[in-house]
């Protein structure tokens, strides 16, 4: 049987305030334990919540770059159960009226888009931790996480394969970043998902019963995940057993999932609205405001790439992957022609993007500056230098050796253009390659690909590549 | 002294006929000969109370001092007070001291009042006789036998034995107004919203509203001038300019329009506490009062709504109470639910259990539309019956207990009994208006019996003026009961 798989994903982005959600305890991440967690973050008692307007307007300018619907008032529920790493008994949440309804996310799988729509997105606290190593047969709990704010993203079961979950997730990453509402750093669990998994034969309208794994915090781990639970489950239906819904665990050392609970021993969570908090309204001006304020979206910006440089889509999506990459690639290629912006576009999704992962890198800790990799393109496209140099000049930039020209200057790269001066190489090149001669003017095509490379070695890679190609073809023909 | 008023107290620390040090040990020394009998205080600490007196004398040497700097007070036990033991009358906070002030506390303090001790309560303010506290009965002044009301029993009672001249107290559906009506003493359950919640451990937290007890209408406005006000650590506190409760004292209640819901007064009150209303009422209309008729036709159901929407939340409220971090933890345990069963299991009384049950079945998958969605939308009902009534007149009266104080024991074996002590007092909570208590006479064994009087939102400043001008004809908020005064 042929088998379909149903990808939904639960998102949990951190959001990047300076404060907590309902206290002014601060978020950053990695202090002593205990010590960012005030009395409302310990649930002493008595204490009461009160909402970080920070939270409010990222979960908003999310809302609004998934053109969802904000809705106002939405309510913060409160959703009961016992954990000791859960100081209230309850984690305020969202529940039946969320801030976020609606939306879609475009992602890119391959050469095709796809539009994937979203359910919801809602505020809530996160948990603290527990900690069961190192307290011999105890457990410690560190509550510096509790009550860090959170946007919970659901998206519909559109996807159909690991990979469109993955591009969805990293689609995701992207936006909520480029919108300054995350850091989205994936080690320190700022961003992590839960995926729905459930397969279905070809052609059937009713989904499969689904499994959630819970709590993935890389883009690999999401796609082995995924990868082994549709092997796992389409193995249990061929063998003729039921999927019963679960929630299950991905363990990366076995890469398999293993069963945490069954719906039966499910929690009643008991939602209720949280007396403590009014209904959270978000006026037309709020909405206006933040609006307002939000930078151009990675879609708008695409479009300008495409239109204004010729880029395909395919280049203005890798130069829209964050923010900084985009304004970059803007200032490279400032007051540029449709030929030059290519050019720039090709340069930093090749050799640096390359460079930087490389040495791990992000945009914002290059050695090549915009405007000496601005320089060096012109360079290029002057006809001062060729591809081939440009990539040795480019090293020499990022190791410190100054600006292109002073470069070519100092090493004598520039790129030789006398047609006279090649034609003296090219006629030496001839006299001395005889037997490749021949064989060109017997049909051998790849005997003056030969010879070509033979006249950019004797000039030390600065003849002008094109003319070389020009000289020798009209000495060869006859 | 200690039957002064917190107005007159107020006169003499200005005059300097005392020293607020003088005053503290004036009460200190009837805490201790009448506290052992009487069970008002769970917490005394004489040496933080003088500390705080010497400092309220110091600020008005410096000729800083404000109205009631250097006026002693008690607070209930639901509200933290910064290194004081606070265990809302529970064995799970038996141990736990406060390490920041409840708004409340702050502001008593910040008004240079000295806090006196940390008064008994039902368990988490769940009852309406303080019998359900873990450290004993309060017993009623005027009849030791009896209960003096709950939740705010210690509070109550303390007043009435003068050994406090005003308490603070929570009222989450009775729980100001029925201890203050069993001890025949004053009590204001203020419009919900206007006292920060922040700092009091909460049971019910759309209903609960903490307010002043004292023995004159007028002791009411001059604590709630100090415990009122804006705070933004609670976001139901509501942003208000700052107003002076009392300013409208003196005036002439001619004209005034009194509506009796007739539901009050179709039956369940004894015939003593209807005569003696009845004689309140006429006593208004000696005063200028017009009576009027109105109907909160849905009365009746404000208990049932109340028995479903108070244990929801407190159900949830007290889920934090888990031994965890604080509070009581089971000697021994298997692993984490054990922990979780004995820890709470121990540390909870009967009655508290009994309303986390009933809240967390209303709140169970299925039983809550049935349930809580149906009582908010009851609640709603009540609300609007109320802003009906008050297009027809200016305050609402009644019976604020069905009964006066009842037998130690005589309803704890019977919760429906015991919730229906409150039927007067809950509709006002669940439509969040302010509500207040008043002495107005006794019945035949000699029991204090409180007048209510509801008035609509923010209307604290009429109510008190309609209390202290009842007050300057009548003299039932002086009486003391015996050994007291």
């Amino acid at each position: 049987m042929q088998w379909e798989v149903v990808i939904g994903l639960e998102t949990h982005a951190q959001l990047s305030t300076v404060s907590k959600i309902f206290s002014g305890a601060p978020t950053a991440f990695g202090a002593e334990p205990n010590t960012q967690a005030c009395g409302v973050d310990i649930a002493l008692p008595g204490v009461l919540p009160v909402l970080n307007t920070g939270a409010v307007e990222r979960a908003i300018r999310f809302g609004l770059a998934v053109g969802a619907a904000i809705n106002s008032p939405s309510i913060f529920a409160r959703k009961n159960y016992f954990y000791p790493d859960l100081p209230k008994g309850y984690q305020i949440s969202q529940y039946e009226r969320p801030i976020v309804e609606g939306g879609t996310l475009t992602i890119q799988v391959g050469d095709t888009a796809k539009t994937v729509r979203l359910t919801r997105a809602h505020l809530e606290e996160d948990a603290g931790k527990s900690l069961h190593e190192d307290f011999h047969g105890h457990t410690g709990i560190d509550l510096n996480r509790a009550g860090t704010p959170l946007l919970e993203i659901v998206s519909e079961p559109d996807m159909r394969s690991a990979e469109e979950a993955v591009a969805y997730a990293k689609a995701l990453h992207a936006l909520v970043r480029w919108i300054d509402v995350c850091d989205g750093n994936m080690q320190e669990g700022s961003f992590r998902c839960d995926a729905n998994v459930s397969v279905r034969p070809v052609g059937a309208k009713e989904f499969g019963t689904r499994r959630e794994i819970k709590n993935l915090n890389s883009f690999r781990f999401l796609q082995q995940a995924i990868e082994y639970e549709v092997r796992w489950q389409i193995n249990e239906l061929e063998d003729g057993r039921a999927i019963q819904q679960a929630t299950v665990l991905f363990d990366p050392d076995s890469g398999e999932t293993r069963m945490m609970r069954t719906k039966e021993d499910a929690h009643d969570y008991r939602y209720f609205p949280d007396p403590d908090l009014l209904p959270l309204e978000v006026t037309a001006e709020r909405l206006e405001a933040v609006r307002a304020a939000m930078p151009p979206l990675p879609q708008e910006r695409q479009e300008k790439f495409c239109h204004e440089y010729g880029l395909t889509p395919y280049d203005a999506g890798l130069l829209t992957a964050s923010r900084e990459l985009a304004d970059y690639f803007e200032s490279v290629v400032a007051g540029a022609d449709a030929k030059t912006g290519k050019l720039c576009a090709n340069w930093i999704n090749g050799a640096l993007s390359a460079r930087l992962n490389e040495e791990g890198l992000e945009i914002a800790q290059t050695r090549v500056s915009a405007t000496q990799l601005r320089g060096m393109v012109d360079r290029i496209a002057d006809g001062t230098i060729s591809g081939k140099i440009a990539k040795d000049i480019f090293d020499a930039i990022w190791a410190g050796e100054g600006d292109a020209d002073a470069i070519i200057a100092a090493k004598g790269l520039k790129q030789i253009s006398d047609s006279g001066e090649i034609e003296k190489i090219v006629d030496q090149v001839l006299a001395a390659n005889a037997q490749q001669v021949a064989d060109f003017r017997a049909g051998k095509e790849k005997a003056f690909n030969s010879l070509v490379g033979q006249v950019m070695k004797a000039s030390r890679g600065k003849a002008n590549p094109q003319q070389v190609n020009d000289i020798l073809r009209r000495k060869l023909t006859p | 002294m200690s039957n002064a008023t917190l107005k007159e107290l107020s006169a003499r620390l200005a005059a300097k006929a005392c020293s607020s040090v003088e005053l503290a040990q004036d009460f200190i020394n009837k805490i201790n000969v009448l506290n052992k009998d009487l069970g008002c205080y769970v917490t005394v600490d004489a040496e933080r109370t003088v500390a705080q007196a010497q400092a309220a004398d110091a600020r008005r040497a410096a000729g800083d001092a404000g109205v009631l700097t250097g006026v002693p007070l008690a607070h209930k036990d639901i509200f933290c007070a910064k290194g004081w033991r606070t265990t809302c009358g529970s064995k799970m906070l038996a141990n736990f001291v406060a390490p920041y002030d409840a708004h409340v506390v702050e502001r008593c303090d910040a008004a240079g009042m000295v806090t006196l001790g940390k008064t008994n309560m039902d368990e988490f303010a769940m009852g309406s006789s303080n019998e359900t506290s873990f450290f004993g009965p309060v017993r009623n002044p005027w009849d030791r036998e009896r209960v003096p009301g709950g939740s705010s029993g210690g509070s109550a009672a303390a007043v009435a034995a003068r050994l406090a001249p005003a308490a603070t107290g929570t009222d989450t559906g009775g729980s100001i107004r029925q201890p203050a009506a069993l001890t025949g003493i004053c009590g204001l359950k203020p419009t919900y919203g206007l006292v920060s919640r922040y700092g009091m451990i909460a049971f019910a937290s759309s209903l609960d509203q903490a307010g002043p007890m004292a023995r004159t209408a007028e002791d009411l406005g001059l604590l709630l001038n100090v415990m009122a006000g804006h705070d933004t650590r609670d976001s139901t506190s509501l942003e208000r300019p700052a107003e002076d409760y009392n300013r409208d004292l003196a005036k002439p209640l001619k004209g005034l329009r009194v509506g009796l819901p007739k539901e009050f007064f179709a039956a369940g009150m004894t015939a003593d506490v209807q005569k003696t209303i009845e004689a309140a009422i006429a006593e208004y209309r000696k005063l200028g009062a017009t009576v009027v008729d109105i109907s909160l036709p849905n009365m009746g159901l404000s208990v049932p709504v109340y028995y479903v929407l108070a244990p929801a939340e407190a159900s949830s409220n007290l889920s934090r109470f888990d031994g965890v971090r604080y509070g009581h933890r089971a000697a021994e345990y298997t692993d984490l639910l054990d922990m979780y069963k004995r820890s709470r299991g121990e540390g909870f009384g009967a009655e508290v259990k009994r309303r986390i049950l009933i809240g967390t079945y209303v709140l169970s998958h299925g039983y809550y539309d049935a349930y809580y969605i149906r009582a908010q939308k009851l609640r709603r009902l009540i609300a609007q019956d109320f802003a009906a009534a008050f297009k027809q007149c200016d305050v609402i009266m009644g019976p604020t207990s069905p009964t006066t104080a009842f037998k130690l024991g005589e309803k704890s074996s019977d919760p429906v009994q015991m919730y229906l002590s409150d039927i007067y007092t809950i509709a006002v909570n669940l439509a969040g208006l302010p509500g207040m208590s008043i002495p107005c006479g006794f019945d035949g064994s000699g029991l204090p019996v409180g007048l209510q009087i509801i008035g609509n939102y923010f209307d604290e400043a009429r109510m008190l003026n309609v209390a202290h001008q009842y007050q300057l004809g009548t003299d039932w908020h002086q009486r003391a009961p015996q050994g007291a005064a």
